[in-house]
């Protein structure tokens, strides 16, 4: 019998809530943790951000019993929503039977400024943070933090199933966060991505993305038996091959990973919505409207949530396949906020209201700078 | 296991601040450092213009794979003819610190501040997948993943699971760092299904291969 891998706990960490559920029902209600800032230290045109209040993150810190002055900010964000998942799980997070896998793009690169004091430089490195997390937790085993660009949480629970199913661990926390610092938020402004409105999803008069903070955690679990609960069915990722920043016009490597997604975990039965990418970018969502035509998947009922939640970049495959989890649980398409009329050239099946849901499953789609495209299905037996 | 089998050994190209080996042969150079790529390249696989506005990362990871596939020869073909069957996952400590260090650089300063496109991208250190992908016309799985140090044993695992993709028949598989534009250390292999099997001996031989990148750079210091 094939090892199933069954995420059983979860959390997501944002401006929108401080568990998954709160998250969710926040999100069905409409709130956005989106705002216009004038502007943040040396960057000194306005923009949108979903940014999580640091006196906040203090609170629910002290809460989870996390020391003051050891962890940056970043850290600090991947603590706090792992803490919470891993007491869920009720899984002994000091065990050699469980892989860490910290998904990021950029994490704790605000230190590189000279006048962010308190940390040694060293901790821009990337597997020092994910040390920090494992070293948390007592874990014995060496962390790896997956940097595949907006891609990377779909890659990391990807990367945690394929581990799972090896045999060597038991479980695997699945952690992503972004902190939307002055380094990245200049560097997109200077791609001219940003808009300074809130987002406006495949609509004809969306005029790029808004930025976020989020920190999300799935614990992924093998066993051998009978699919109960949420499964975590495949995925795939594919390259354009075409440009390191522009998405591909034919939607290439997209395409190729919904179908071998389509392919391994059966086709379109009970898919109950795709979950895009959704940057609001004109390139990116022409692009995917383009891969789903492709995929023969434009029928299908589509949401997108950076409307509510902006780019999260390290985050968004995880908090999005999370509420998508919840989503389909609760019967609900949930609305693309910002959009209102479509502005793709082969019409996605979205909407500015939540929608009923049909069916067990959904996709997970993503993509990213290096031409980079990932997708991965989950779904729900009831049993 | 037959004699044949326990014979193989991976073929690998090494580029390091002042070395670069190509299965075993050391290319001649005048140069160290940033020149010594832009040599290389001008020598060995001149036909690509976008090198130069690449980072370092990207040009030492470029550079290593043209090298490694040019040697392998036919490689190249057998994986456009099928474009997923050709994957690239790569490894390192530092990722794009470089890039981030220079890019950082652009944006310290209010009275000198001029963030730019081009060089923000490659503050993303899977941008050298995607060059590499792009060159070869591979659109199969790429991906970067980052370790506190080398790590022949994590580095082996991974790579195996790359393999859980039914399409990936190849990974162009390798090691790369760079803190600085003339620092930089990187090795590049390419593994088969085959390869993976037994991940005690991919663990040792990658391990071998990185003694001997350490060797090199003692022996030219």
């Amino acid at each position: 019998m094939a090892t199933v891998i069954q995420c059983i706990a979860d959390n997501v960490v944002s401006p929108v809530g401080r568990t998954s559920v709160e998250n969710y029902t926040n999100v069905k209600a409409g709130c956005s943790g989106l705002a216009r800032y004038e502007e943040m230290d040396r960057v000194s045109s306005p923009f949108m951000l979903s940014r999580i209040d640091r006196h906040l993150m203090d609170e629910l810190c002290t809460g989870l019993g996390i020391p003051d002055g050891k962890y940056t900010f970043f850290e600090k964000m991947l603590l706090t929503s792992s803490i919470q998942a891993v007491r869920k799980s009720g899984i002994d997070p000091s065990s050699d039977r469980v892989l860490f896998i910290i998904s990021t793009t950029k994490g704790n690169v605000s230190l590189l400024d000279r006048d962010v004091k308190g940390f040694p430089q060293e901790r821009v490195l990337l597997g020092r943070s994910a040390g920090m997390v494992t070293g948390y937790f007592g874990n014995p085993n060496a962390p790896i933090v997956v940097c595949n660009a907006c891609i990377s949480g779909v890659c990391a629970q990807i990367e945690a199933m394929r581990a799972l199913q090896s045999g060597r661990y038991d479980y695997a926390v699945v952690i992503g966060a972004d902190e939307q610092s002055p380094f990245i938020i200049s560097g997109f402004l200077s791609f001219k991505a940003l808009t300074d409105t809130p987002c406006r999803p495949f609509d004809k008069d969306r005029t790029g993305l808004n930025l976020g903070e989020c920190a999300a955690t799935v614990v992924l679990k093998a066993y051998d038996g009978p699919a109960c609960g949420w499964v975590l069915e495949g995925g795939a990722i594919r390259n354009d091959a075409n440009h390191i920043s522009g998405p591909s016009r034919t939607g290439e490597g997209s395409y190729l990973a919904l179908m071998e997604v389509l392919r391994k975990c059966g086709g379109t039965q009970g898919l109950a919505f795709i979950n895009v990418h959704g940057t609001a970018t004109a390139y990116n969502d022409e692009m995917e409207s383009i891969a789903l035509y492709r995929a023969g998947l434009i029928d299908v009922p589509v949401t997108g949530l950076k409307g509510y939640y902006g780019h999260t970049m390290g985050a968004a495959g995880i908090m999005e396949s999370i509420l998508s989890m919840y989503a389909v649980q609760d019967g609900t398409v949930l609305a693309t906020r910002g959009y209102s009329t479509q502005g793709v050239t082969y019409p996605v099946n979205v909407s500015p209201d939540n929608r009923p849901a049909y069916g067990n499953r959904f996709i997970k789609l993503l993509s990213g700078f290096g031409g980079c495209n990932a997708a991965l299905s989950y779904a729900y037996y009831n049993i | 296991m037959t004699d044949m089998e326990k014979d193989r050994n991976l073929k690998y190209t090494v580029i390091t601040g002042n070395t670069v080996t190509v299965c075993g042969r050391v290319l001649e150079h005048e140069h160290t450092g940033s020149v010594m790529l832009t040599e290389i390249y001008r020598t060995h696989a001149g036909d690509w213009p976008k090198f130069f506005k690449m980072d370092t990362l990207s040009k030492v990871g470029y550079l290593a794979s043209e090298l490694l596939l040019k040697e392998l020869g036919g490689c190249r073909l057998e994986a456009e003819e099928y474009t997923s069957a050709r994957a690239i996952v790569l490894f390192g400590t530092t990722a794009s610190l470089c890039a981030d260090r220079n890019y950082q650089e652009t944006i310290q300063d209010s009275d000198n501040y001029y963030p730019s496109p081009a060089l923000f991208v490659y503050t993303l250190p899977n941008i050298v997948t995607g060059e590499i992908a792009i060159r070869n016309h591979y659109r199969g799985e790429t991906s970067f993943y980052v370790l506190d140090g080398f790590d022949a044993g994590s580095m082996a695992f991974h790579l195996q699971r790359a393999f859980c993709d039914e399409q990936t028949e190849s990974v162009l598989a390798g090691w790369v760092d760079s803190t600085g534009n003339d620092d930089f250390s990187c090795f590049f292999t390419l593994l088969y299904r085959e390869d993976v099997q037994d991940l005690e001996r991919l663990e040792t031989e990658l391990k071998g291969i990185m003694d001997n990148l350490n060797d090199i750079e003692l022996w030219k210091r």
